[in-house]
């Protein structure tokens, strides 16, 4: 079976603000072969809004242990493809 | 559809750094702030870095309550400007603002000739033009911008469809024609059509339509030590954060506000008011009724379709009522509203028990700007089910619904809706003038309603969902 994703999406007021309420849409966006393969679960602030210079901007999201800044739908889809 | 672009998270990160500045007691630097969004050595985004910075500022001084238009000198600094603001500064009644540096760059004429003009012979463009705006230079057809009159015709008569039609994203929003470009292409908005829906300021992909923040004198009134302010909190506000509604009202809570109010308890009363009005408003043999507590809508009536003003319900809105509350109980306290709404600062503006209007985008940037993450407060998860009908008024539907939970026979109510002012609904509103379908109109300026606020923090479907989970699990 093929290794599970799983989707750390930041729903800390900072990100949420920045654009973050956007990512709440991100599994019904998601392409068929992820649906089953991804896990998207919402976590409290993951602090990379404390250090903008080395994180970049929010939103946040954390796909398996990898940060992403400035998070959007289609950024996260990409990667997926990308990557797995 | 993307919701929150880069023009509306710059508006974001604006408030933000303005309103830290503020609270740290240092807004005598707020000139620092488009130097640091834009940066010598960074890649300017409108083409130079003193343009990004020029806009950076206009943007700011919309942000203090000026309209760019009040610009005498050009060397007046923000921090004059936030001085001023903080002083005496009387910021009008107009809430809309072009910063016309920003703006410029859209088309002047909706048309445009394409590569696929063939420089035909027949030439129907120039015969059917009435301006003669249209001449051949290097065998192509151009159209004169300043004699064009934007009528269309060339765009039907050419046999290679090689004229297109292109948009202005502003003026397409408008659902009245209040915004236009002036003599010098740059966008111009008309007050006396207006309706502040604010939908222009959602539509323009350069962020160049701003509304007058009362933001910095609504932080002055709560650092005030001896000045006590109550927060009347609109309904939508459920939804809008990824957190529960006693864990916002809690957030808002702690950027001082003395008491928390929510505007639902007043709906109620509106709704019980209403539903009174409508019966004898039936019994007395009138066509119909509408509802009355969206600003934008009942400016419409105002400005635009005034044979219906005798329909609209004499009821007073929400905001209102929940604002007379506070001032009758408690007196010596200042009001502010914080809804999704930029015509609720319009009304405002003439409502005696309204102090301030603040809108849910400013709302968040307080949160960043003072470290306040309401996903993280722990309040008590159980709340009042009082004043459920007057949360209903959030969405599109619910003022309806809320009247035919009061009325004591709900199959006299035939209800119709208008989810969303646009040029086609405004024009429904005049054929109901003459013969109307139904007895009870729910007008809301905002498609979704309330919750798809323009100056909202939440993409609104993402709003809605939470609204309904909401109602769901409050119902449990
Ligand atoms: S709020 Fe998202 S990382 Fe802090």
């Amino acid at each position: 079976m093929e290794k599970k994703i799983e989707i750390k999406i930041c729903i800390g007021t900072l990100c949420y603000v920045m654009g973050g309420s956007e990512l709440q849409l991100l599994a019904e966006h998601l392409p068929e072969k992820f649906k089953k393969r991804v896990d998207i679960i919402g976590s409290t602030c993951l602090d990379y809004c404390l250090d903008q210079e080395k994180y970049g901007k929010a939103p946040f999201v954390e796909i398996n242990g990898e940060v992403m800044a400035e998070a959007s739908i289609n950024k996260v889809i990409d990667y997926l493809i990308k990557k797995y | 559809m993307i919701y929150s672009n880069n023009a509306t998270l710059l508006r974001r990160e604006l408030i933000t750094k303005l309103a830290k500045l503020f609270i740290e007691g240092d807004i005598k630097d707020i000139d620092r702030i488009p130097l640091q969004i834009a940066p010598r050595n960074s890649v300017p985004i409108r083409g130079s870095i003193a343009k990004d910075r020029a806009i950076l500022k206009y943007m700011l001084m919309a942000l203090l309550g000026y309209n760019i238009s009040d610009e005498e000198d050009e060397l007046m600094t923000l921090a004059e400007y936030a001085k001023k603001s903080l002083e005496n500064h009387n910021p009008g009644k107009n809430i809309l603002t072009v910063v016309d540096e920003a703006c410029s760059s859209c088309i002047k004429t909706n048309y445009i000739v394409t590569n696929l003009c063939r420089g035909c012979v027949a030439r129907p463009c120039t015969l059917n033009c009435p301006r003669h705006a249209i001449s051949f230079i290097g065998g192509r057809a151009k159209i004169n911008t300043d004699l064009c009159v934007n009528c269309g015709k060339c765009m039907e008569v050419c046999p290679y469809h090689a004229i297109v039609y292109v948009p202005v994203p502003c003026e397409e929003s408008c659902p009245v024609k209040a915004i236009s470009k002036d003599e010098n292409g740059i966008e111009h908005i008309d007050n006396d059509k207006c309706i502040h829906c604010g939908k222009c300021i959602l539509a323009c992909p350069f962020g160049a339509i701003m509304a007058k923040s009362q933001i910095i004198k609504i932080l002055k009134r709560i650092k005030t030590p001896n000045e006590k302010v109550i927060a009347l909190v609109a309904p939508s506000i459920i939804g809008q954060f990824k957190a529960s509604l006693p864990s916002i009202l809690e957030g808002i809570k702690r950027i001082g506000f003395d008491k928390v109010i929510e505007v639902a308890d007043a709906a109620v009363t509106v709704a019980e008011n209403e539903t009174e009005e409508f019966l004898e408003r039936m019994e007395k043999g009138d066509d119909f009724m509408t509802t009355s507590c969206c600003p934008a809508y009942t400016e419409l009536v105002k400005k635009h379709v005034p044979q219906i003003q005798k329909n609209v319900s004499n009821t007073r809105s929400p905001m209102h009522f929940s604002a007379k509350y506070a001032k009758e109980h408690f007196p010596e306290y200042s009001t502010v509203f914080i809804g999704p709404c930029i015509a609720k600062q319009f009304e405002g503006i003439y409502d005696e028990c309204v102090d301030n209007v603040m809108n849910f985008e400013e709302l968040g940037s307080l949160f960043i700007a003072m470290n306040i993450d309401v996903s993280k407060i722990d309040a008590p998860e159980k709340i009042s089910n009082e004043s459920e009908i007057g949360r209903w008024f959030a969405a599109s539907g619910g003022v309806s619904n809320a009247i035919a939970a009061t009325i004591t026979d709900p199959s006299m109510v035939k209800g119709l809706k208008i989810n969303g002012i646009n040029k086609k609904t405004a024009n429904l509103l005049k054929i109901y003038s003459k013969k109307c379908p139904g007895n009870f109109i729910e007008v809301m300026a905002c498609e979704g309603g309330c919750i798809a606020g323009p100056v909202t923090v939440c993409n609104p479907k993402v709003a809605d969902k939470q609204l309904k989970k909401f109602f769901e699990d409050n119902k449990k």
